[in-house]
């Protein structure tokens, strides 16, 4: 076999056989997850990993001292959302005139913030439930961080409707609830829809990640418990931390303890959750095209508005979780052994897929605006988006917008064809950047650019965004940055038990021509596996267990 | 599972008819013997294991691993949950309340807008279908929860500190001795027959 698995290598040398060659395959320039032989299975977990070791990696995270960077950056972007919590009062004082809306466009960077942070939520829920009903068994390695950015997203996205309203005090009356004045809401108004849509997303994502983490908090729990049990026997203090963990994961865990008559209907309830949210993400964004779709403005009032937004929504979520992870993979140790290359060129893949329906979605609605013969839809398409005003009298002010998404969202995903930058981190990192930064034009584009020309050259307006919309929008990228710091520090970023099911001695019948490597080095014996394995880098090495 | 495991009080100070079954083993202290755990290290293992408790009739018993293994409940010889039904008719009906709120408060509350119908079907769709997708979701969290007698604060398992690796790389069998084919002697000989890493009793502390 010309392509040696790196399990392989390790066999070989506990049989005390010297490996072929030492060095991975030529054509696998990576980490050994490159593997391109189908014949064999993609490593996806590295470095000969026990089970005691994964464990110890992720527990790692949230038990040992933060890095050094951490703190700085906590600080940094607990600041930025600060100052972004005061744009908000200072916008409910004050009223919705401190933003730069005018008469002609009503709605501008709020809704496009709006559908910005929303559709960067679906990625995680993409990642959690469709790719498990698919049994893609890589999602493992991304899918929490990605549903923690689901929820984060989804906080940073309820914010600008609900300020959106101007008087949020009368928020609640968007909810049926009894009231003396007998007033009920329109159920006929997709903005309603939005309401249940996007808070149902909310609750059901925050069930389904608490639901993913609940065994991992049991194992946050016993570790600490073992910890003060330990110090306890030995004379020694209760150490605070510990205490703390023992009871707060504690609470978290509901006393689940790893029963495998818990973990049958655990997993029924895990596929179900699953089965549900699939509809539900697809749902959501259609809702939210909707708020557009069933208007009659021209350049919303279409029909390919759901599945062009869901396409959308799931390529800039996957910018977004490229953009996060690609940075943790570096900053933090072992990360790298359970996100591999290979997880990033499967997310480059995604992001080139995705990245071709939204540009066949541009391409179609600017024909459909052309063939539909309504010469209203054709001149928002023509003249307010993609013919500068420097080539015709009455040309887009804002082309720069809508070239600069054609640029970010159609061109520069397609290097992915290119093997050499789907396996190159930063240049994955480089187009993840330009892709969120294209899907908020997207919207930018679909929003201001139909609304601010009317039916009457008099009621032609521009928008301009005053500082309190730049430093709202900033503000929510630093209350997205801050929670997901907190969630990098104090959460299982992986799921364990998950990461664990998909290893190769969680297998309850081995293949008996791997035997000798599910007894020696692949084993879950440390005493066994000890002597003879070629030793990885250390968990976390002062450690004991 | 009786009710005392849910009350945050002693199982020695309830009522008799509160502690739930007893049983006629205590350890050498005089606890009475909740049950005999025994340790593995591999998946395999455990498997086979598990398989011959199952062949000797055992009913009051489980195993642990730290994550779920495929094919579980033919090895143990449990029936597959019927959770996916009380899910299914949870979604169902609360799909038809959200569908019976619009429709009332549209009829009770009627709003001209471009002169539509008040009551339509058609724009409650949506809300119909995230009612019930939300209440799905909540049923099958919370009847997940029930099913599996959670959340519980403590269990008698949790005396031995090996058992704590259950959440880390160890798996574990357990018989209770509420089980009628309980035997101090005959089960350890059962369990030794499998080869445990370790095997110890539990007794019913609180």
């Amino acid at each position: 076999m010309s392509v040696e698995h790196p399990d392989q290598r390790t066999v070989e040398q506990l049989l005390g056989r010297e490996p072929e060659s030492s060095q991975p395959a030529p054509h696998d320039p990576g980490d050994g997850s490159l593997i391109d032989d189908p014949a064999l299975e993609a490593p996806l977990v590295l470095g000969g990993r026990s089970l005691h070791e994964v464990t110890e990696i992720v527990c790692g995270y949230a038990e040992r001292p933060a890095p050094k960077w951490w703190l700085p950056a906590l600080l940094v972007s607990a600041s930025v959302a600060g100052l972004g919590t005061m744009m908000i009062l200072y916008l409910i004082i004050t009223g919705v005139g401190v933003w730069g809306l005018n008469n002609q466009v009503n709605w501008a960077w709020d809704i496009t913030n709006f559908v910005f942070w929303i559709g960067i939520g679906h990625a995680g829920t993409l990642i959690s439930a469709i790719l498990c009903l698919f049994k893609q068994k890589w999602r493992t390695a991304v899918n929490r961080s990605a549903e923690a950015m689901t929820i984060f997203a989804v906080t940073c996205a309820g914010i600008y409707p609900a300020i959106h309203v101007g008087r949020i005090w009368f928020i609640w009356m968007v909810f049926p609830i009894p009231n003396a004045n007998a007033i009920w809401p329109n159920f006929r108004s997709p903005l309603l829809w939005d309401v249940f849509a996007v808070s149902t997303y909310a609750t059901v994502s925050t069930l389904f990640w608490y639901m993913g983490m609940l065994p991992d908090f049991a194992t946050l729990r016993d570790r600490a418990d073992r910890r003060l049990r330990r110090a306890m026997a030995s004379g020694g203090a209760r150490s605070l931390p510990d205490t703390l963990r023992a009871y707060i994961y504690g609470v978290f865990a509901l006393g689940w303890r790893f029963s495998n008559r818990h973990w049958h209907r655990y997993e029924v309830a895990y596929l179900i959750l699953a089965g549900i949210s699939t509809p539900l993400v697809l749902s959501v964004h259609s809702i939210v095209s909707f708020d557009f779709a069933t208007s009659v403005v021209p350049g919303w009032h279409t029909t390919i508005f759901p599945p062009y937004f869901v396409a959308g929504a799931i390529f800039g979520g996957f910018a977004m979780v490229l953009l996060l992870l690609i940075p943790a993979r570096e900053l933090l140790p072992n990360f790298k052994d359970l996100l591999t290359l290979r997880h990033i060129e499967n997310m480059a893949k995604i992001l080139l897929v995705t990245g071709m329906m939204v540009g066949f979605a541009y391409a179609m609605e600017f024909f459909v605006a052309w063939y539909g013969a309504n010469e209203f839809e054709f001149y928002v398409f023509m003249f307010n988006r993609a013919v500068p005003d420097w080539l015709h009298e009455s040309g887009a002010p804002y082309w720069w917008a809508y070239w600069t998404m054609i640029f970010c969202n159609v061109v520069s995903p397609q290097v992915f064809w290119f093997r050499r930058c789907r396996q190159d981190v930063r240049i994955v990192w480089g187009v993840a950047l330009l892709v969120t930064i294209g899907m908020w034009f997207e919207r930018f584009v679909i929003i201001v650019t139909s609304l601010h020309r009317g039916w009457l050259p008099a009621q032609w307006h521009m928008f301009y965004p005053t500082i309190v919309d730049i430093l709202t929008f900033v503000g929510t990228f630093g209350i997205f940055m801050t929670l997901f710091l907190l969630f990098l520090k104090f959460l299982p970023i992986f799921p364990m038990a998950e990461i664990k099911a998909v290893m190769p001695q969680a297998d309850p019948h081995p293949d008996p021509e791997e035997a000798p490597a599910m007894a020696g080095a692949r084993g879950d014996d440390p005493e066994a596996a000890g002597g003879a394995a070629p030793a990885p880098a250390p968990a976390h090495p002062e450690e004991g267990r | 599972m009786a009710l005392a495991d849910y009350l945050p009080i002693p199982t020695s100070k309830l009522p008799a008819p509160l502690r739930g079954p007893s049983t006629k083993f205590v350890l050498e202290d005089g606890t009475p013997v909740h049950g005999m755990l025994a340790q593995y290290s591999k998946t395999p293992d455990l498997v086979h294991a598990v398989e011959a408790v199952r062949d000797a009739g055992y009913k009051v018993w489980d195993s642990f691993s730290p994550f779920p293994i495929h094919g579980m409940e033919e090895s143990m010889g449990f029936a597959r949950t019927k959770l996916p039904y009380i899910i299914g008719v949870a979604g169902l009906s609360a799909a038809a309340m959200g569908y019976l709120l619009q429709w009332w408060i549209s009829n009770d509350y009627q709003m001209v807008v471009q002169g539509k119908p008040y009551t339509a079907w058609e724009p409650f769709v949506p809300i119909t279908f995230e009612i019930g997708i939300l209440i799905t979701a909540f049923t099958t969290l919370l009847g997940m929860f029930a099913f599996n007698g959670l959340p519980r604060h403590h269990h008698p398992l949790y005396q031995s500190e090996r058992f704590l690796s259950s959440s880390d790389d160890k798996f574990f069998v357990y018989i209770e001795a509420t089980d009628e084919r309980f035997d101090p002697e005959a089960t350890r000989k059962l369990l030794e027959k499998t080869h445990p890493d370790h095997i110890e009793l539990i007794g019913q502390r609180d």
